[in-house]
């Protein structure tokens, strides 16, 4: 039980995050109104998802330095969360964009880098599940991950910030200080960030173990 | 003798002052809410946000209990694979 105190912090991050999100004094912000509050939902899944695509690209280096089926696997499940927790953001994103500024989509060089980002790490996916001969696979899938964190960290927060967006964050501005200088939503932001970081480092611990024990069995009935 | 009632009649200024100034303070406190942007000020009177939180933490809930239930079956797999 000692080992696993971070999945209570989770469950407890998690719980807080929704009923101060919700209950919480926020800022009165022309057009936002109330969907400030998707600031502990939305943002949260982005800086999850770099902080675990970053730990999958670590991962691959490891690999490639001494190759392991763990680091393999342990990239790939990685990858895999980060990609799941990328399309949430850009879902959330979506629904965020139509209710404040009037549409679903707009081709905002902070939305398509986004969605090309994802695209990378997508073909990332595609990439693995298309070699059958293990070690190949690996090697090739380790390099190519690689390739798509260096492509996806610009596309997703250093050309946005050189065009003006409509996106905070974008056209110089810094991050969303605006709304962050508020003490009251920084309170909640930063658990929630944490929150959200650690279920996804939860569900890749679990997928990752998973899997472990279907590589063992396999072993086992070879042997 | 004269210092008092110099006090008395500051005191009376004051609160002369206090009588015109502070109504006008709740005023513009009311200008400013009405004139800030719309909140869902009426859902928390209501009480009804509770609603919303409670059936919200009641999915997350169900959500992690499952992701937990899922953890201890590969525990288990884990520790018979083992044996």
């Amino acid at each position: 039980m000692s080992k696993n105190w971070w999945k209570v912090l989770t469950v407890v991050l998690l719980v807080y995050t929704v009923v101060m999100g919700l209950l919480g004094q926020a800022p009165r912000l022309a057009i936002l109104n109330e969907t400030i509050r998707n600031l502990y939902f939305h943002v949260p899944m982005w800086f999850g998802m770099t902080i675990i695509l970053f730990a999958s690209v670590v991962y691959s280096v490891r690999y490639l330095r001494k190759p392991s089926d763990r680091l393999d696997v342990l990239a790939h499940q990685t990858a895999q969360t980060g990609v799941i927790m990328a399309v949430l953001g850009l879902a959330t994103g979506s629904i965020w964009a139509r209710f404040t500024w009037g549409t679903w989509w707009t081709a905002d060089p902070r939305l398509n880098g986004a969605a090309v980002a994802v695209l990378i790490y997508g073909a990332y996916l595609v990439l693995r599940s298309s070699i059958t001969d293990e070690q190949q696979r690996a090697r090739i899938s380790a390099v190519y991950n690689i390739f798509a964190f260096c492509a996806a960290i610009p596309l997703l927060f250093i050309l946005p910030r050189l065009t003006d967006s409509l996106h905070p964050g974008a056209g110089g501005n810094p991050g969303f200080s605006k709304y962050d200088l508020d003490n009251n939503m920084r309170l909640v932001f930063y658990p929630a960030v944490i929150g959200w970081t650690l279920l996804g480092v939860w569900i890749t611990n679990v997928s990752a173990r998973l899997t472990f024990v279907k590589h063992k069995l396999y072993e086992k009935q070879l042997a | 003798m004269k210092s008092n009632w110099l006090n008395c009649l500051s005191r009376r200024a004051l609160l002369a002052l206090a009588a015109v100034l502070l109504p006008m303070l709740s005023a513009v406190a009311q200008q400013t809410a009405a004139a800030g942007p719309e909140m869902a000020d009426q859902l928390r009177q209501d009480g009804k946000i509770y609603v919303v939180v409670a059936v919200i933490v009641v999915i997350l809930v169900g959500v992690l209990g499952y992701l937990i239930s899922i953890d201890r079956k590969v525990s288990r797999l884990e520790r018979e694979l083992r044996d």
